[in-house]
């Protein structure tokens, strides 16, 4: 036992420094490849690197073990340098099981590394990976750098007689093994993720004890094997100073709307039903009742969004979090909190559709349905966050926005942003923007449908205000009076003042930001989570001198004010989205310029490489 | 009968206010209890400027005069009372009604109300609702609003009928009946309202008629001093698409014979010269007559008990159905709940007192976090 867990001994092999890795882990979707992920990512942020994350999980929680759609993958790039992508292209693939490697050889790069658990290479995995010949005899490996680890029975070895585990238990360690392994070949410290062992499985010291062990043995038999003559290090990346802190897309956002509540000085109320990619930010923000959040599980999406109207409508910053096909279910509500002019934020984790779609995937194809999606003529404002660390300052800018205009806003992630993780510099809390709600008070002259001359919101005058009793509706109300009205000027008038109030906005709202000069011949223009491929993409040919600039929107609805003329300074306008062209059909209409769309549904996000020969089309 | 009334909404105000400062005093709000009594308001103070536009002769016309006339009695601000509904004729009720109101969408107002009540638990809230409205297009979050058992009251106008649509089945129309989309006759079978609020966990529910105002004013004033859900399904009568729907038991000359008025502790009695009643027969209840020929009198029948824990009985008297049966009317059950609103904000405070308030920069600076120097 003694020799397994001592502290490994370097033994004179070369150590080689790299710029940037990507790793993908692949697994049986019950192998714990998500966890062996994170624990990878965390250990190479805290060592100074920069990080970008893309889990990608099967929709079933467990499909049938060995098989194709059970497997599950989590790619990580990490770097000495700035990043702002998951990476196009593996270098390296760690397949614990055949459908591991056959799902996602295709994705490694020409000469990459293979990592392969042997041992689950049974007749039987094979059949079920659709393997008609051993991939490991067959020649199908050529032309890569395989390492063929007996996994299981490496780490069968090391634990049994050691722990009181069943052999079960045991194997479930496997993939610490397979930590191991790569924190030796990467050159990574293991304390941070022994701390977050003994953190984890406290109350089961057997657990803890095997898979620290399970860790150690693969460390350092990576460290003593003749497979491996090579390890590599990736040193620090320069980044400013400060404090930085790992997040996901959908932490930050939870995070963001609790400092939105905060900072208003109201408490939040959110109103969801469960659904993937959304379901983290309930269970996020129910873990954060200290803060007075109220969490409703409503009984579906109609009534979640309902809920979250009620508590608007009450004085509570009113929220409602689902993804793509609850959204089309809450669009009634939503116009109902058009028409009576209530705040509200609706947060859509786009994923893959129409209908149930790709659940686990993601896309960009919910753009349509924020800014038209209801009956009548029915604005909204539409934001989305850029980055998963972004997530944070646009949840801020949502609530912001909902209040001072009193109105529904779209706050539109997205399946890759949402369950990706970057660095996330984290702010000083009075670096943070004011929120400013303003509640009516004075019954003399109330009226409910009055009008702020800057914004063109209505007072708020919540329940429990005396004299400012009103009644509001789905009905057309009178302008001042509120009172429900038919009159035809009336509905005319009303129609556009609800626009005009949203349009308004954009006098409030930052200029969009060109990268690049301000004239040229491509402009690449983005929105939501493209921000990372397209802004990597658009620095690679900048660097080799193209005269080529890039844009990115947070705000959808209105655009910045500045849009048109930006379009205006480039021979083509090309944007990359994650759908069939719903922004560039947008600015098309708006603006009348001759935009491309270049689409990609694949449930995927772009990689560099792709809008780089995009671009180079057009130079 | 004004007199009468004022005598007996003088004592209900005092009961009401003991049962609100009682409830302060388990920690909802200790400056409420201590503000002085709100001045008495009038039944005038209750009505908005709003033409009341439902159809002259609409049952509906009684229903906002008794709520009018009980929400002075009930000692509440006007501010601090809410009135919420959803599509159909009812639910235009909070425009009549001077506090604040809100008329949603179809079959969303208990959802709506969920998140007022929760956001502000001070509330007195109010759902106005539909027989369409609830059970129909409504069903599912009227059987989850009740079973969460927020204190709201939900009032359901049943007239069996679509009334603003003009004229189509609804989902309590009786069987075979001929309407605008069912020429041939209605072939789905009817929802009864009480067997789904019972069936949903109700902690309170009663029925009442349009037609006997005393009967619906006090129901609505009990429903609204139970704590956790009320449910009332008023009879209302739609004299343009299903006039007379519920004559045969609510008319003035039958409903002594044809309909049963359910008083808590009282043997179950009824009949013109109160000769007949309830008991049960093994697990069935039967209709008996009372007198030296069948040698009954009222010890042998069921004693109505409002309070009993197992809602079994409750439903079964909610199945009761005229002509088997007499049509029962009044509070079928009333029991003691935790409310989904305290036990919201018992969470919050358990939270606090062992996290301490939330802070914002202890939240920022968690997780996975390095320094770069």
């Amino acid at each position: 036992m003694s020799t397994v867990i001592e502290n490994p001994v370097e033994q004179g092999k070369h150590l080689e420094e790299l710029e940037t890795v990507t790793i993908r882990f692949a697994g049986d979707s019950g192998d714990g490849m998500q966890l062996t992920g994170t624990q990878f990512t965390n250990t190479s942020a805290v060592v100074g690197n920069d990080i970008s994350t893309l889990p990608d999980f099967p929709a079933e929680i467990r499909a049938p073990a060995g098989s194709l759609p059970g497997v599950s993958g989590f790619q990580l790039n990490f770097s000495s340098q700035d990043i702002k992508t998951p990476g196009d292209q593996p270098n390296v693939l760690v397949a614990m099981n055949p459908a591991a490697l056959k799902v996602n050889l295709a994705d490694l790069e020409d000469g990459g590394t293979i990592i392969i658990n042997t041992d689950s290479f049974t007749k039987e995995n094979l059949k079920y990976a659709a393997y008609e010949t051993n991939p490991l005899e067959d020649g199908t490996l050529a032309g890569f750098r395989v390492h063929k680890l007996p996994i299981t029975t490496l780490n069968m070895n090391a634990l049994k007689g050691n722990v009181e585990l069943s052999r079960k238990e045991i194997d479930r360690c496997k993939n610490f093994f397979a930590l191991g392994v790569l924190y030796w070949l990467y050159d990574r410290p293991m304390e941070q993720t022994i701390n977050w062992i003994h953190e984890k499985f406290a109350k089961n010291r057997e657990v803890m004890n095997g898979n620290e062990i399970a860790l150690k043995t693969g460390y350092n038999f990576a460290d003593t094997t003749e497979v491996f003559t090579t390890h590599y290090t990736v040193k620090k990346a320069q980044i400013a100073p400060g404090k930085y802190r790992k997040i996901t897309g959908n932490e930050a956002t939870a995070i963001g709307f609790i400092a939105a509540s905060q900072l208003a000085g109201r408490p939040l109320f959110y109103g969801s039903y469960p659904i993937t990619p959304a379901s983290d930010i309930l269970h996020e923000l129910a873990r954060h009742k200290n803060f007075g959040v109220k969490t409703f599980q409503a009984e579906d999406e109609i009534a979640a969004v309902s809920a979250a109207i009620g508590a608007s409508f009450t004085g509570h910053i009113g929220l409602t979090g689902t993804s793509g096909p609850g959204v089309a279910l809450k669009q009634e509500a939503i116009g109902l909190a058009v028409m009576t002019e209530l705040p509200l934020v609706i947060i859509n984790v786009q994923r893959g559709g129409p209908s149930t779609g790709l659940p686990t995937k993601t896309e960009q194809a919910d753009l349509f349905q924020a800014v038209w999606g209801r009956n009548g003529e029915c604005p909204a404002i539409v934001i989305a966050p850029a980055t998963p660390a972004d997530c944070f300052n646009m949840a801020v800018e949502a609530v912001r926005l909902a209040f001072k205009y009193m109105t529904p806003v779209f706050y539109l992630s997205d399946g890759y942003l949402a369950n990706g993780a970057e660095p996330w510099a984290v702010p000083e809390i009075d670096e943070l923007p004011k929120i400013e709600i303003k509640f009516a008070t004075n019954p003399e002259n109330f009226m409910p449908y009055a009008r702020d001359e800057e914004t063109l919101a209505r007072p708020y005058a919540i329940p429990g205000t005396p004299g400012l009793e009103h009644r509001i509706g789905g009905i057309e109300k009178q302008h001042l009076t509120g009172n429900v009205n038919y009159d035809p000027e009336n509905h005319h008038f009303m129609v556009k003042l609800r626009q005009e109030k949203v349009d308004r906005a954009a006098n409030d709202i930052p200029t969009v930001e060109v990268f690049g000069e301000k004239t040229g011949k491509v402009l690449v223009l983005g929105w939501g989570s493209t921000y990372g491929s397209i802004a990597s993409a658009v620095e690679k040919l900048q660097r080799e001198g193209k005269s080529v600039s890039s844009a990115h929107l947070r705000h959808l609805n209105p655009f910045p004010k500045n849009l048109g003329e930006v379009l205006r300074g480039f021979e083509t306008v090309i944007v990359p989205e994650m759908n069939l062209g719903q922004l560039c059909t947008m600015i098309r209409a708006r603006y009348l310029v001759d935009a491309v769309a270049f689409s990609k549904v694949k449930g995927r996000p772009f990689q560099i490489r792709e809008i780089v020969r995009k671009v180079e089309e057009y130079l | 009968m004004s007199t009468n009334g004022k005598g007996t909404n003088g004592n209900g105000h005092k009961e009401i206010l003991e049962t609100s400062v009682s409830a302060e005093s388990d920690g909802d709000s200790v400056a409420r209890s201590v503000a002085p009594p709100p001045a008495k308001l009038t039944k005038a103070d209750f009505v908005s400027g709003q033409e009341v536009r439902w159809c002259p002769g609409c049952g509906d016309y009684s229903i906002l005069n008794n709520v009018q006339k009980v929400m002075p009695e009930l000692g509440i601000p006007r501010e601090k009372i809410v009135f919420v509904s959803g599509i159909g004729c009812s639910s235009r009720f909070p425009y009549y009604m001077n506090t604040y109101g809100f008329h949603s969408i179809h079959g969303r107002a208990p959802a709506i109300a969920t998140g007022v009540k929760a956001a502000n638990p001070e509330l007195s809230v109010w759902v106005i609702t539909g027989d369409g409205d609830a059970l129909s297009i409504g069903g599912n979050h009227f059987m989850h609003a009740i079973r969460r058992n927020l204190d709201i009251n939900v009032i359901l106008f049943n007239n069996r009928i679509y009334g603003l649509t003009k004229g189509q089945y609804s989902p309590t129309s009786e069987m075979g009946k001929k309407t605008k989309s069912t020429p041939m006759g209605v072939i789905d079978y009817p929802l009864n309202p009480l067997s789904v609020a019972i069936a949903s966990e109700a902690t309170f529910v009663a029925s009442s008629l349009d037609v006997d105002v005393k009967h619906l004013g006090a129901t609505v004033q009990a429903a609204a001093k139970h704590k956790g859900v009320s449910f009332v399904e008023v009879y209302q009568n739609c004299n343009i698409f299903n006039d007379g729907a519920f004559e045969y038991f609510a008319e003035r000359n039958v409903r002594s014979d044809n309909m049963i008025y359910l008083e808590h502790g009282k043997p179950m009695i009824f009949g013109k010269n109160h000769d007949k009643g309830i008991r049960m027969n093994g697990a069935h209840p039967e209709v008996v007559q009372l007198g030296s020929e069948t040698g009954l009198n009222e010890n042998d029948l069921l004693v109505h008990d409002i309070h009993l824990k197992d809602p079994s009985v409750a439903f079964m008297l909610a199945r009761m159905e005229y002509p088997a049966f007499p049509q029962p009317v009044g509070i079928f059950r009333a029991v003691e709940r935790d409310t989904y609103e305290d036990m919201m904000t018992d969470q919050i405070e358990t939270a606090i007192n062992k996290l301490g308030p939330g802070s914002l920069e202890k939240l920022i600076n968690s997780g996975d976090m390095w320094t770069v120097e």
